[in-house]
């Protein structure tokens, strides 16, 4: 009786030995400019090659502009480790979706949109994100440039077996309630290190329910509860979805393929070290109040006061959040004003996740004190929203347009919260200063985050008086 | 890799929970292509204030624990994104050993790679560590990687748990990839087995 989580690592298990780390074999590498130049530079100081260049794929993502990307960057250090990414790639003969294609994007989101992950693989990346994929049911983790390294040399990893854990999350989304709420809700009840030493598989008809968008948008934020990889098994909704993508196998190799698939789901009775159960129905939209992705609450609740802390360390933890996020205990969230808004990022720019957000932008204006950006997480997104209409909503509404990368999840580039501002963001992480020192990031869904823009506060998206 | 050896060290508190690898070294600093010299901007937010000062009321500007190399800190330390960066500038700052509650599965695996020693232990102990040092007299602690043992000038203080094989690899500074490819036939065998 094993899990998922078992069997995929069961067939990529190259070699174990007692008491030390087994060898695993790694399916496909994904890799951008900010983790991997260290990494060539060691393979390059050893004197070894790249093992496997065609299990190997680049994009640029984290530290480039998202306008006016024909022109040189403004910044040097940025410039410099792309070009150093663009020779590495040629040097070592890995594939490089580069700025002049329309493949271009975020990692996690350019790997799915390709056909590149496919279910039962193991995928890397040196990006903690990278959990993104296994809503496909892939083994999929982040790595640190070390590892990146290890993986270009060898192809495998030594790792230690992760613990199963399996969140069950059984109903039916309320309408106005989202993946991203899903995932927000499940972060909030297990904690921020919940889920640290396991894999999560997610299950359950809410879970089942949600499209690959969706999913990947749950399996995302796996690693802000503290997981190794999130995973969701295979089914139609991913053969779907997977179908016709350039490397997706085609004709007689994908019947094969989705026969083979079909059999990845964890057997009846395995057991798991851990579970958690959560019901949709009573799911509502979150926003995150503090600086960790835990601290959230729901869109009818307010501010926690500090008699809500459990204990007199996270009381403490409360008090530094009320101040970094100038916030008073209390409040409600519907009082909270935002200066920017912000819809991007691997959890939340897909072509569902715009067409939400123009859903609500609709025949509305963004609000005269708030600056509103959208980047799409792909070029091919970027285009395919163009032609659907959805960009010109957005614009017609005032939301910046921009062309795809991490943008503002990280702030890397110049997409920075000045110190103070507040902002409504679709990405995953609240911690100071992601989004710019000083800058306060409350974390919601699409939807959320385009009404929010609108009003120009926090409101309940499920009151929302859609034009038409 | 340097071989980690059983050594004495300042210990410098900075005990609070969910320290994530942005706090450890802000993005900022991830557009460089080398692996050092990132000491200097660790806690860079939490060491500096924007024109560059230092911030008086910052554990690491403290005098007292200017030569520290043990970090005592909350739970879950070095959660968040994968950068090795955390590491590289944690080592690079002179820390040898970071002692907490527990730690991000990423950031615990990357500093095993680079030869900085993250200790497991009870919440209470880890904090009545940072207590004392945070009292007057500097606080020294003694780490003893071979018999897995963290003492004080009196004597023993805690056991902690290490994986064998990770210790013998930190004790002896060896290479995971040289290691690795000792199996290249068993690798090749993988690849052959599965058609490509
Ligand atoms: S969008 Fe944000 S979370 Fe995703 S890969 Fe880029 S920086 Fe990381």
């Amino acid at each position: 009786m094993s899990t998922l989580y078992d069997k995929i690592w069961d067939r990529h298990l190259v070699h174990q030995e007692e008491g030390k780390p087994a060898l695993i074999y790694i399916d496909l590498h994904l890799i951008h400019e900010v983790t991997s130049p260290q990494a060539f530079e060691g393979l390059r100081l050893a004197g070894r090659s790249l093992r496997r260049p065609d299990r190997t794929f680049a994009t640029i993502d984290h530290a480039i502009p998202t306008i006016n990307r024909n022109l040189p960057f403004k910044d040097p250090i940025a410039a410099q480790q792309v070009a150093t990414l663009r020779d590495n790639c040629r040097e070592f003969g890995v594939k490089l979706y580069d700025l002049d294609r329309v493949e271009q994007g975020i990692i996690h989101v350019f790997g799915p949109e390709q056909g590149l992950t496919h279910p039962g693989m193991t995928i890397v990346c040196g990006d903690s994100h990278t959990s993104t994929h296994g809503a496909f049911g892939a083994l999929a983790f982040g790595i640190g440039t070390s590892e990146v390294e290890h993986v270009f040399a060898t192809q495998c990893l030594q790792q230690a077996r992760s613990k199963n854990f399996r969140i069950n999350v059984e109903g039916e989304l309320p309408f106005g309630v989202t993946a991203k709420d899903v995932i927000l809700g499940i972060i909030n009840q297990i904690g921020m290190g919940g889920a640290t030493g396991h894999v999560i598989e997610y299950t359950g008809s809410a879970i089942r329910g949600l499209s690959m968008e969706g999913r990947m948008t749950v399996c995302n934020m796996s690693i802000e509860g503290g997981a190794r990889a999130g995973l969701i098994a295979p089914d139609e909704t991913t053969f779907e979805y997977l179908k016709g993508r350039p490397f997706a196998p085609k004709g007689e190799a994908w019947e094969k393929a989705v026969d083979d698939w079909s059999g990845l789901a964890t057997d009846e009775d395995a057991a798991f070290d851990k579970f958690a159960e959560i019901d949709a129905n009573s799911l509502e939209p979150f926003v995150t109040w503090g600086t960790s992705p835990d601290m959230s609450v729901k869109i009818t609740g307010a501010v926690p006061e500090l008699s809500d802390a459990r204990d007199s360390g996270e009381a403490s933890s409360f008090e530094r959040m009320y101040e970094y996020m100038g916030l008073e205990p209390a409040t409600p969230i519907e009082k909270i004003g935002i200066d920017r808004a912000f819809i991007g990022s691997c959890t939340n720019a897909r072509i569902e996740d715009l067409r939400a957000a123009a859903k609500v932008a609709k025949g509305y204006k963004v609000s005269s004190g708030v600056n509103a950006m959208v980047v799409p997480g792909s070029m091919q997104i970027k285009q395919q929203a163009e032609e659907e209409g959805i960009a010109e909503i957005l614009t017609d509404a005032g939301f910046e347009w921009r062309d795809a990368g991490c943008s503002m999840c990280l702030a890397m580039n110049e997409d920075v919260l000045a110190p103070g501002e507040r902002c409504a963001s679709t990405s995953n992480r609240n911690f100071e200063g992601r989004q710019g020192r000083g800058g306060r990031t409350h974390l919601v869904s699409p939807t959320m985050a385009a009404a929010a823009a609108i009003a120009g506060h926090f409101v309940d998206v499920r009151d929302w008086k859609f034009k038409s | 890799m340097d071989k980690f050896v059983t050594f004495r060290g300042t210990v410098a508190p900075l005990f609070r929970a969910n320290i994530d690898t942005d706090q450890i070294i802000p993005k900022q600093f991830l557009t460089r292509i080398e692996r050092t010299g990132y000491g200097a901007f660790l806690f860079n937010d939490w060491r500096f204030n924007p024109d560059g000062s230092k911030k008086a009321d910052f554990v690491l500007n403290d005098d007292r624990f200017s030569g520290a190399s043990i970090l005592v800190a909350g739970p879950n330390f070095g959660c968040g994104s994968s950068r090795e960066h955390a590491a590289w500038s944690i080592l690079d700052h002179g820390f040898k050993v970071v002692i907490a509650p527990s730690f991000g599965d990423i950031f615990y695996s990357n500093s095993l790679k680079n030869g900085l020693l993250p200790i497991r232990l009870d919440n209470f102990l880890v904090e009545e560590l940072a207590a004392r040092a945070e009292g007057s007299a500097a606080l020294q602690l003694t780490i003893d990687l071979e018999d897995r043992l963290v003492s004080d000038d009196k004597g023993r203080l805690a056991a902690f748990e290490i994986d064998d094989f990770r210790r013998y690899c930190l004790i002896n500074g060896l290479d995971d990839i040289g290691l690795t490819l000792q199996h290249e036939d068993r690798i090749s065998a993988f690849e052959a087995k599965m058609g490509r």
